[in-house]
């Protein structure tokens, strides 16, 4: 059977010009037909369309995750592009930006061009890339940023690893503000000679667990450089998984002076504390590492009042045999695709911190501009615009199971945890990679 | 995939010995008991043939990724003198140096039927991760920075012995806290019984926060020495000169060795304590080490019958030792 068309029924339309329940009619070469009350198929020349079902649902601009670990090349038995994209899909995600520190390094256009292919191979999520700053992220030199952006990558980051080397870093940023195309330059804040060694946050917990530490000023030393060299160089810097109370009040105090400074926060850094380490199960282990009570309080303030301008996941798969080693031995991650959206409902919604409106500007929009893909994801629901929707219901209630996800890893932090807000369909160009919650390829 | 831990089939007083916390909701009933079992064991310790039957059939494994001869040789004379059976699992020239993933480790041991592991770690919580796979219990012998807790009862054991009830007693502890499991142990179980603590180091060896220690810190140690029951000196590693968190072993010694003029300013009574290994002549001057009131071989010896305690509470058919005669 050929597809004549969609129609999504009676859900309530959420995007960045506002609210209103409505239909949405889908053309069969996935472009929105029409946006409107009680649709009428016949009159929009859909013959039979397939009805999807959004009552009591939201119906938004698909997720955008701008920090996405798809292990692909080299880490396969953790995560592929296509596993890492059907969770992608089960989140409510329809463009995810995979991070470069693979192996090997997304540092060249033929990596570049693999993970481009595997995505399009895939065909479930729109998978962009993010290529390294410097060759192998080892920080030394500067990776070939104008042909990576030839082939359409318009971020880039050491991420994993900061760029230790504050000349490097000025010029990596000079040299990306001359290339003909926008691109961001991405940093993970950490500065290693006050890391180095540590495995949690550095404070009350890891002092009592004999866990060895790192310090928040690690990440806010790192904060300040960088936003000190987007004054000096003018340049847009795009900062990650922001964890601490100072990180959070130095962006804001950049912005206020007006400087190209953009900031991501993660579920986890708003959901958990270091307090969770105690069970010393290496699930809790992540970079940054969860901070304290107030660290968890200053990243939702700022997800507020607008200091962070994008929710993303840094998902991160890990194998069992990998995460089921002493604490200080496991790397550092926790899956997020599949949880984010729920937990984002649960955290920042429920407790009246955020509307739908301003959660979905924080998990769509605003992370599609930090990306440069503003121009297909993250649009208004109106027609002649591509049909990359998620439909949701915001109060479903379910509980995280490892063993159901969708990710070819299982370190997910919130087993067993309930949460609300459940995913019913999303649609990559018009067609439904999630129907009815389950996917569908 | 993820494994689904095993269940417990064990019905003893004590699930698990993984951090002084284990004894309680009541510690201080919690040490109570082993110190009374302790006295017990110190007796049969003191018999012709030092043995008894109570833990015949059972099986002990010591698992040390860490080489510790002294603490595994006691452990392994303790499980000896109950008649447990008892096995080594070297890992030096094992299957962990191949790459076998600790879970699986674990569940080979388990495999074979032990009723007890002893676990020592460089990894602070390695022990917690193990009983959460295993269904034996399971021993902390010393995890990283962690916990050490059957060294805290040896060294309540041994300042009973001396001292009687540590309740309302001044007792100081000496050196590299931030690194030390014995320290975090010995705090714990301390303070439970009610004595009053003070630690004694320089900042750079204390751990970054001491929120929710029960404890009083001074950089003076002259000046707490005098009020001091019992002076606990921690081993002081010559690494940590190197990590910059000391200029030189001699500045420390100076300002924090329990030096021959600093242990005359010791009360008459109080006692001179270390976990050993000493370094002679850096944390402790060689002769103080030898004074009557140094209590360091009394540690060691009381070693033995407070881990017979603990291998009997965890492994017994109950909490009362009726006093077998001899295997």
């Amino acid at each position: 059977m050929t597809p004549t068309g969609r129609i999504i029924r009676g859900g309530r339309v959420i995007d960045r010009d506002g609210e209103r329940v409505a239909d949405v009619a889908i053309a069969p070469d996935g472009v929105i037909l029409a946006v409107g009350v009680d649709l009428d198929p016949a009159a929009l020349g859909l013959a039979d369309p397939e009805l999807l079902d959004a009552a009591g649902c939201v119906v938004a601009p698909g997720l955008v995750d701008i920090h996405t670990h798809l292990r692909e090349p080299g880490r396969e038995e953790a995560e592929t592009v296509e596993t890492g994209s059907r969770a992608a899909a089960l989140g409510g995600y329809t463009a995810v930006v995979a991070m470069p520190n693979t192996e090997p390094t997304i540092d060249s256009v033929g990596v570049v061009r693999q993970v481009l292919d595997a995505g399009v191979a895939a065909g479930i999520c729109d998978v962009r890339v993010a290529g390294a700053i410097t060759i192998d992220r080892k920080g030394e030199a500067l990776a070939p940023l104008a042909e990576m952006a030839e082939l359409g990558v318009r971020m880039f980051t050491d991420d994993g690893c900061g760029v230790q080397d504050d000349r490097l870093m000025r010029r990596a940023l000079e040299y990306a503000s001359g290339l003909p195309v926008p691109v961001t330059l991405a940093q993970h804040c950490e500065v290693e000679v006050l890391s180095e060694g540590g495995h949690m946050h550095e404070g009350e917990w890891s002092s009592r667990l004999g866990i060895p530490g790192i310090p928040a000023e690690a990440e806010e030393l790192m904060v300040f450089r960088d936003i000190a060299l987007a004054r000096l160089t003018g340049a847009r810097v795009h900062l990650q998984h922001l964890s601490t109370a100072g990180s959070v009040q130095l962006v804001r105090e950049a912005k206020a002076k007006g400087l190209p400074v953009t900031a991501e926060a993660t579920p986890h850094h708003f959901t958990l504390t270091h307090a969770e380490v105690a069970s010393y199960d290496p699930v809790f282990k992540v970079n940054p590492p969860l901070r304290t009570e107030a660290d968890v309080a200053a990243v939702r303030a700022g997800l507020v009042d607008g200091t962070i301008d994008a929710i993303a996941t840094d998902h991160a798969p890990h194998t069992s045999d990998l995460k089921e080693a002493p604490f200080d031995h496991a790397p550092c991650g926790m899956l997020g695709l599949e949880t984010a959206l729920a937990l984002g409902i649960t955290e920042l919604v429920e407790p009246g911190l955020l509307s739908l409106a301003e959660l979905l500007a924080l998990m769509s929009w605003q992370p599609a501009a930090i990306a440069g893909i503003e121009a297909v994801h993250g649009r208004p629901i109106a027609a002649g615009e591509p049909a990359h929707l998620v439909v949701f219901d915001p109060t479903q209630p379910w509980t995280v199971d490892p063993t159901a996800l969708a990710s070819r890893s299982s370190n997910t932090p919130y087993a067993g945890r309930e949460v609300r807000g459940r995913v019913r369909h999303t649609l990559l160009c018009g067609v439904p990679m999630v129907r009815d919650g389950k996917a569908q390829r | 995939m993820t494994r689904p831990a095993p269940a417990s089939h064990r019905h003893g007083a004590l699930r698990n010995l993984l951090g002084i916390a284990d004894l309680g909701p009541d510690i201080a009933a919690g040490i109570a008991e082993v110190m009374r079992l302790t006295d017990s064991f110190v007796e049969v310790s003191e018999r012709a043939i030092p043995k008894v039957p109570a833990l015949r059939g059972r099986t002990v494994v010591s698992l040390f990724f860490e080489d510790s001869t002294r603490t595994r040789l006691s452990f392994e004379t303790a499980a000896k003198r109950l008649s447990a059976d008892t096995m080594n699992f070297s890992v030096s020239t094992s299957s962990v140096k191949k790459g076998e993933s600790l879970r699986d480790t674990i569940e080979t041991i388990e495999a074979m039927g032990v009723d007890a592991i002893v676990v020592r770690h460089a990894s602070a919580g390695v022990p917690r991760q193990i009983a959460h796979w295993a269904s034996s219990a399971v021993i902390n012998a010393g995890d990283g920075w962690h916990e050490h807790p059957t060294q805290a009862l040896l060294d309540c054991y041994t300042i009973r012995q001396h001292l009687g009830e540590l309740s309302g007693r001044h007792i100081t502890i000496v050196g590299d806290i931030k690194h030390s499991r014995v320290a975090r142990s010995n705090i714990a179980a301390f303070t439970a019984l009610g004595a009053d603590v003070t630690v004694v180091a320089p900042p750079t060896l204390l751990p970054p926060s001491l929120e929710g220690w029960p404890v009083k810190v001074a950089h003076d140690l002259d000046a707490v020495l005098p009020g001091t029951d019992v002076c606990y000196l921690l081993r002081m590693q010559r690494e940590r000169m190197t990590e910059a968190l000391i200029p030189s072993l001699r500045e420390y010694t100076a300002r924090y060795g329990l030096t021959e003029e600093r242990a005359d300013r010791l009360a008459e009574h109080a006692l001179i304590m270390h976990p050993g290994p000493m370094n002679r002549g850096v944390e402790i001057a060689a002769d103080v080490a030898e004074r009557p009131n140094a209590v360091i071989v009394d540690q060691v010896r009381n070693g033995v019958a407070v881990r017979m305690a603990v291998l009997f509470l965890l492994l017994g058919s109950g909490t009362e030792w009726g006093g077998e005669p001899d295997a």
